[in-house]
């Protein structure tokens, strides 16, 4: 009952915002960080007592339930979730002159459809809650983007319109072959786990999910909708894009397409591997050749989310502790990233490198925590992101050296395009003189800063609390591996 | 020896205390915070050695807390001391005491000092996560660590793009050498399913399987790229671009030298692999050479001096390659002292330059600052190995292995005296056109006499310096028991001799007489450009990048799917054709559809 409240308490939240904004000016920051503060508590009172899930019948026809299912991974992203939701509220406090209530609203709107992603245990409800938070995030491309959000918006939209009909699909072929063989419709993960599936379907099958999640991770080639995306959005938009948006496609993976084809993706396993090879060393060389700092930043996601795919498809249990690890990490410094690019933006109104340079001498303070992110995003040991790319590395290799020896030269890309960033930004002659940071922003990039050293030095709560996610996926492996080796 | 953890806790407290109170501490302030912390770290170090050593030198595990939780072998984030860490440890936080102190007088006027000393103390926690670290891990950790340092310390002065560009240059040469260093840690971990550094050596015994081959083979590129070898060592005469302390505690006393112990620590594994030791013997020796040549033809003092620790570096990897472990360590020592104090001493110089580097304008300096000139003197004699000073055990000791080592022998040998009279022939290239003759530089400033913060640190350093060379270090229990070799004596003199030789001819060639001038003829600039590594790897690396990224900005992928776009509104736009609204058309079409139709279904039947 309470776990429903999870994607309750949001929408309600949003609403009240939206009224609230429209009596007093403002107020609507303040609303929408209360109430997901007390989401947070909401989350934490769930897992008080452990693993905790939810079913009612909904479409019974059907055999749709309304189930969610709260396990350590779900909380892991579900915390982060509305942690990054508020700092998206925090950085964009005073961004927002227009529609203020309705963009609270929207916000708050898709709070609660990444949240219902990563509780669904059906897969309906799953794909439901999968288009519900498109919506929000689109609009909030459309009306609060930059100068070319229409462009972006569209392509965003349609980019995974197209890729999860591909899912729908396989979706609905699953609940039939379901029934094919048990008399039953069921949508329910577990359930459609037990399915005995040919060789050649499942491949098929699993591709419809692959692609779907491949767009939104995103790997290259279907990657171009991101660096539009992203570098349009408003700079809430880019946080929750970047730090949670994307870790749904990475969810998808480990939640739908690895449990239920193992085989089959361990025969598809050298292509996604090798994509996510391409990804890191495209991405991070797409990323160098960007002179918009989002546009950078949002480059260098991709090849972040090159290692989680690379780790994923190796089926190794270091590999895949790297992609949590790196799903967690990612979702924190890339977020941290784009609020510094939307506090750069707030000051010079401008996102260009070319009209940056020398900030150091005017911001002090900003340059040493953008350095901070920046050197956690390009893998500096002692913060979390370096964890990941270790533990993703240690795994693949083991599995796949070639690839994995061309994904390790993602490490001197990263030196490249994070050094390009910093340096055009902040050093150099001064361009541009900009106002130091302020309390609220000095705050929350403090947090951050902390979390990333935290998570880098102790990654050991991720990992316990993911820990039977884990076991479950290997022993799905090892069953798979011990009738075919 | 439980008071280890704090020595690098030190600097790192002191570090986050000042970015804490940024723009709170007045000068004086920061200084008693950067130089204090490391005052106090060499007093514990010294402490930790006296216990270290009352103890037998036994090797001493301290486990902090639980890092890493890899399945198979769980990793601490743990210290390990054993003699070879423990030098490393009285060089970095001894050597590293000093630039300190001097620092504080050095950078006293700079508006940024605090952040000067940020970056400094940080340094110094990462060397020593470096040299202490007891796994790989935490090793690449310092590794990093240090790298972002120098990083942050080539480009202190960032309002310059020549500063930040060299910032940026080391940086990122360095992290191609991390790179492979990171991939050797994947080999060796699959295979030993550790990465705490005496398990892995513990397997050292056994048959080796061929991969570790290549895992050693990777090391040495990491070592390569961050001691400035061979070929990965053009950024490190841009690195001077940095203040002269960083110079010296940097990338001449500590980090640079890294890759040596790295090599040193790592050795067992590398003993079995006795190809890898000549190549890194050939690494070090053509390193030492080709650095020689090209300190002849710099004219910034900083510069003479980068090359010149790349060449004595590259007797260190000669001394590695010749397995003569001990020796490569206790050279890192020796020129730890020599190299540090030359480096001080060149800044002492380019301050009262008023921050001008070209050896040619200076000259004369015996008579101005005879008292810095003097420990430049004494610095160049230890380089050049002259014999009682520190130089000459280390270097003797070298050449001498590698006379007789399998994986060595007369060829590198050869070298390495070759180099001996290169360093030399550009030690007294510099002291003479510095030191004496004419003053190109205005000579009435009063001000030529130091304030004792200048000159008291570096009594140590030339203390050490000249008879560093007496310091025994026994390395038994981590190299195991070493032959000293005794050569003929013709053999260990010809070195001495040969030296002298250069130093004849640098008397000839650049002793500063009236009708003297540059020289700039073409091999000049060839060397002063360091033998064209820098031309070559902008032709074919930086510009390919460079290109591509200005090519490609827009994503050629991008264009599949605006192909895409292009062709629906393209077909939108034939397809609204048939709703125009004109009757016309509507009743050709159905007529014509009709007729097909029709005709369609005669036909078939």
């Amino acid at each position: 009952m309470a776990l429903s409240f999870l994607i309750w308490l949001p929408l309600i939240v949003g609403g009240l915002a939206w009224i609230m904004e429209r009596q007093v000016k403002g107020s609507g920051n303040w609303v929408n960080l209360f109430g997901l503060f007390a989401v947070l508590i909401v989350v934490f009172y769930c897992w008080s007592n452990g693993m905790s899930e939810l079913s009612w019948n909904w479409f019974t026809r059907f055999n749709i339930h309304f189930a969610l299912l709260l396990d350590g991974l779900a909380l892991i992203l579900i915390v982060l979730t509305l942690l990054l939701a508020m700092l998206a509220v925090l950085v964009s406090w005073q961004d927002i002159q227009q529609n203020a209530g309705f963009f609270h609203f929207n916000l708050m709107f898709s709070v609660a459809g990444i949240v219902g992603v990563f509780l669904a245990d059906d897969l309906f409800l799953f794909f439901l809650f999968w288009e519900v938070m498109l919506l929000p995030m689109t609009a909030l491309i459309l009306v609060w983007g930059h100068e070319n959000r229409r462009y972006a918006a569209i392509k965003f939209f349609i980019f995974t319109q197209v890729s999860s009909l591909l899912m729908l699909v396989a979706i609905i072929a699953l609940a039939i072959l379901h029934q094919q063989q048990t008399g039953e419709l069921s949508f329910r993960l577990a359930e459609l786990q037990q399915l005995t599936l040919s060789p050649s379907t499942a491949y098929w099958l699993m591709l419809g999910f692959f692609i779907a999640f491949a767009v939104k991770l995103p790997s290259v080639p279907l990657h171009t909708w991101l660096p539009d995306a992203h570098t349009q959005a408003p700079t809430a938009g880019s946080v929750l894009l970047a730090g949670v948006l994307l870790k749904t496609g990475a969810y998808g993976l480990i939640r739908i397409v690895l449990p239920l084809f193992p085989a089959a993706t361990i025969e598809f396993a050298p292509v996604a591997v090798t994509l996510g090879a391409i990804s890191i060393l495209y991405g991070a060389l797409m990323a160098f050749s960007q002179t918009d700092f989002k546009r950078l930043v949002a480059y260098s996601s991709i090849s972040h989310m090159g290692f989680v795919l690379l780790a994923l498809f190796s089926w190794h249990e270091l590999a895949i502790q790297g992609a949590i690890l790196t799903l967690v990490a990612h979702g924190i410094s890339s977020a941290a990233l784009f609020s510094m690019a939307g506090m750069i933006q707030h000051r010079i109104h401008s996102r260009e490198l070319g009209n940056m340079g020398g900030m150091w001498s005017s911001a002090p303070k900003m340059a040493t925590v953008t350095l901070v992110f920046v050197m956690a995003g390009i893998g500096m040991p002692g913060m979390a992101n370096f964890n990941g790319e270790l533990y993703s590395l240690l795994g693949s290799y083991q599995v796949f050296p070639v690839q994995t020896s061309f994904a390790a030269l993602g490490i001197i890309g990263s030196a490249i395009y994070g050094l390009h960033l910093f340096q055009n930004a902040f050093q150099g002659p001064a361009n541009a003189e900009v106002a130091d940071l302020n309390q609220r922003e000095l705050t929350f990039t403090v947090l951050l800063v902390v979390g990333l050293v935290y998570f880098g030095l102790q990654p050991h709560i991720l990992l316990d609390l993911t820990n039977a996610n884990l076991m479950e996926l290997l022993s799905v492996a090892a069953k798979v591996k011990g009738v075919s080796p | 020896m439980d008071f280890l953890f704090v020595i690098p806790l030190l600097p790192l407290a002191s570090s986050l205390l000042m970015v804490l109170l940024a723009g709170k501490l007045t000068p004086k302030l920061v200084a008693l915070f950067g130089v204090g912390s490391m005052t106090i770290a060499a007093g514990l170090t010294l402490w930790v050695g006296i216990d270290f050593f009352t103890q037998g030198a036994v090797a001493f595990n301290q486990i902090l807390f639980n890092w890493l939780p890899l399945t198979s072998a769980p990793l601490n984030f743990a210290l390990y001391l054993d003699q070879l860490s423990m030098v490393m440890l009285g060089v970095v936080v001894g050597v590293g005491w000093l630039i300190h102190w001097y620092a504080a007088a050095y950078m006293y006027t700079d508006k940024d000092m605090q952040r000067f000393f940020v970056y400094m103390n940080l340094f110094v926690f990462a060397m020593l996560m470096l040299i202490l670290g007891d796994s790989l891990v935490l090793l690449y950790l310092g590794w990093e660590g240090v790298g972002l340092c120098s990083f942050l310390l080539i480009g202190f002065w960032q309002h310059q793009p020549e500063n930040a560009m060299a910032a940026k240059k080391a940086f990122i040469v360095t992290r191609v050498g991390d790179t492979a260093l990171m991939l050797g840690l994947l080999i060796l971990f699959l295979h030993f399913d550790s990465l705490t550094i005496q398990n892995i050596l513990s397997y050292s015994n056994t048959e080796l399987p061929d991969e570790i081959w290549w895992a050693c083979l990777l090391l040495v590129g990491g070592a390569v790229g961050k001691s400035a070898q061979l070929p990965l060592q053009t950024w490190l005469p841009d690195a001077m671009a940095g203040p002269t302390p960083v110079s010296a505690l940097i990338h001449a006393a500590t980090m640079v030298t890294a890759g040596v112990y790295l090599i040193a620590r790592m050795h067992p594994l590398f003993l079995q692999f006795e190809q890898i030791l000549t190549i890194v013997a050939w690494i070090g020796a053509l390193t030492l050479v080709l650095a020689g040549f090209a300190a002849l033809g710099q004219s910034d003092i900083k510069r003479v001096l980068a090359y010149s620790t790349m060449s004595q570096i590259g007797y260190m990897f000669l001394a590695l390659g010749a397995t003569a472990f001990d020796n490569a360590i206790f050279h890192l020592m020796t020129h730890a002292f020599f190299k540090a104090l030359l480096f001080l001493t060149a800044g002492s110089i380019i301050l009262k330059m008023h921050h001008e580097q070209n050896i040619f304008k200076m000259g004369g300096l015996f008579k101005s600052l005879p008292l810095t000139s003097s420990f430049l003197l004494i610095g160049l004699l230890a380089l050049v190995a002259m014999p009682g000073t520190s130089g000459f055990f280390s270097k003797e000791a070298i050449l001498a292995a590698t006379w007789q080592a399998q994986t060595a022998g007369p060829v590198l040998w050869g070298m390495g005296v070759l180099g001996a009279f290169l360093t030399s022939l550009y030690s007294f290239r510099l002291l003479f056109i510095v030191c004496f003759g004419e003053p190109h530089h205005p000579t009435d400033d009063k001000d030529y006499s130091f304030s004792s913060q200048f000159v008291v640190p570096l009594l140590p350093l030339v203390l050490l310096a000249l008879i560093g060379g007496f310091i025994h270090l026994n390395f038994s229990l981590v190299f195991g028991p070493t032959d000293h070799p005794h050569l003929p004596l013709w053999l260990e003199w010809l070195p001495v001799v040969i030296a002298a030789a250069g130093a004849a001819l640098a008397w000839i060639w650049y002793f500063p007489r009236p009708r003297s001038s540059e020289s700039s003829g073409g091999l000049n600039t060839f060397f002063e450009t360091g033998l064209g590594f820098d031309w070559f790897y902008d032709r074919v690396f930086v510009r390919l990048i460079q290109g591509f990224a200005s090519i490609n900005k827009n994503d050629v992928v991008d264009k599949f799917y605006l192909l895409l776009a292009w062709l629906n509104f393209r077909i939108n736009g034939y397809v609204v054709l048939t709703q125009n609204g004109r009757l016309r058309w509507y009743l050709l079409a159905t007529v014509a559809g009709g007729t097909l139709m029709l005709g369609g279904l005669l036909l078939w039947r």
